[in-house]
């Protein structure tokens, strides 16, 4: 496909803005998973069950 | 049933577990398409050129920047009348999601207005009170680190969510107000005859359905992480009394 003189306008826009969306999403996930390792860590110390 | 069950904590957690696998594939399913057949399967623009691709970016992120901090506002009017943790929680949770969609529609305009307004930024109306947005999107998000006590925090940043809302407003209704701006009026509208071409509006329509579930997506994981948060700190500190 072409996009002819605006290619690097278009191309830089779907890049900034997916690189945006997916330190998003992987931010999310990462912060996600150490909450729930560590209150897996002190539920199970305490004895009580997972949330 | 009623929707104030879901500000139990247990109850939430229950329900978005079953709910956000599918709403994160629904999500990606339409981004795909959406952004697929915008990108790839539209033609250029008479007047726009191949920059005409952008909007498929720059106007869902644009409505969903406005649409979360509604949402936070819906939320925090919740947490101070009826006091319902989860609903401040998912005030909270929607502020990094709404930021980064401010920043993409900023981005992109920014990308887009260099070749067709011969100029990255104007202080045009809906330009000015969309950085001001963002910048209430970072002061919110700075407020919740700043206050210790949850409940404290959660009641300044509703407050604040109050008055950020008449930016918030402003950055959807400003072309109605001004006409002397240079952003132009919406893509989208109840009206056929004034929104863009149907060969762009039907991906148009996908991409929004798809960043309106990817904003659910997060908004849901991410109030997940603040209730466990939030228990994690209640344990800790019976442990540290005990």
């Amino acid at each position: 496909m072409d996009l002819g003189k605006y290619a690097q306008v278009v191309l830089w826009s779907y890049a900034g803005a997916i690189a945006l969306i997916l330190a998003l999403i992987m931010l999310s996930l990462w912060q996600a998973a150490i909450t729930r390792r560590a209150l897996r860590e002190v539920e199970d110390r305490q004895g009580k069950p997972n949330g | 049933m009623s929707i104030w069950e879901y500000a139990n904590p247990k109850k939430f957690m229950q329900t978005s577990g079953i709910v956000l696998p599918w709403v994160s594939a629904l999500a990606a399913i339409c981004l795909i398409i959406g952004l697929t057949w915008g990108f790839f399967f539209t033609p250029d623009a008479v007047n726009f050129g191949a920059t005409v691709k952008i909007i498929y970016l720059h106007v869902p992120s644009a409505m969903m920047a406005i649409n979360a901090w509604v949402m936070m506002l819906i939320a925090s009017l919740i947490w101070l009348i009826r006091r319902h943790h989860v609903s401040a929680l998912a005030a909270k949770a929607a502020a990094p999601v709404g930021l980064t969609m401010t920043l993409i529609a900023l981005l992109t305009g920014a990308i887009w207005g260099e070749p067709m307004w011969g100029t990255w930024w104007a202080w045009d109306p809906r330009l000015t009170s969309f950085l001001i947005l963002t910048l209430f999107y970072l002061g919110y998000l700075a407020l919740w680190q700043a206050v210790d006590n949850p409940d404290t925090a959660a009641d300044l940043t509703s407050v604040l969510c109050i008055v950020g809302s008449v930016f918030a407003l402003l950055s959807r209704y400003a072309v109605n107000f001004w006409n002397q701006g240079l952003h132009q009026g919406a893509s989208l509208s109840m009206d056929a005859k004034d929104h863009v071409s149907n060969i762009y509006y039907i991906p148009l329509l996908i991409s929004i359905a798809g960043f309106i579930l990817l904003f659910l997506s997060l908004v849901l994981l991410r109030t997940r992480t603040e209730i466990r948060s939030r228990r994690l700190a209640a344990l800790l500190l019976r442990e540290r009394i005990a």
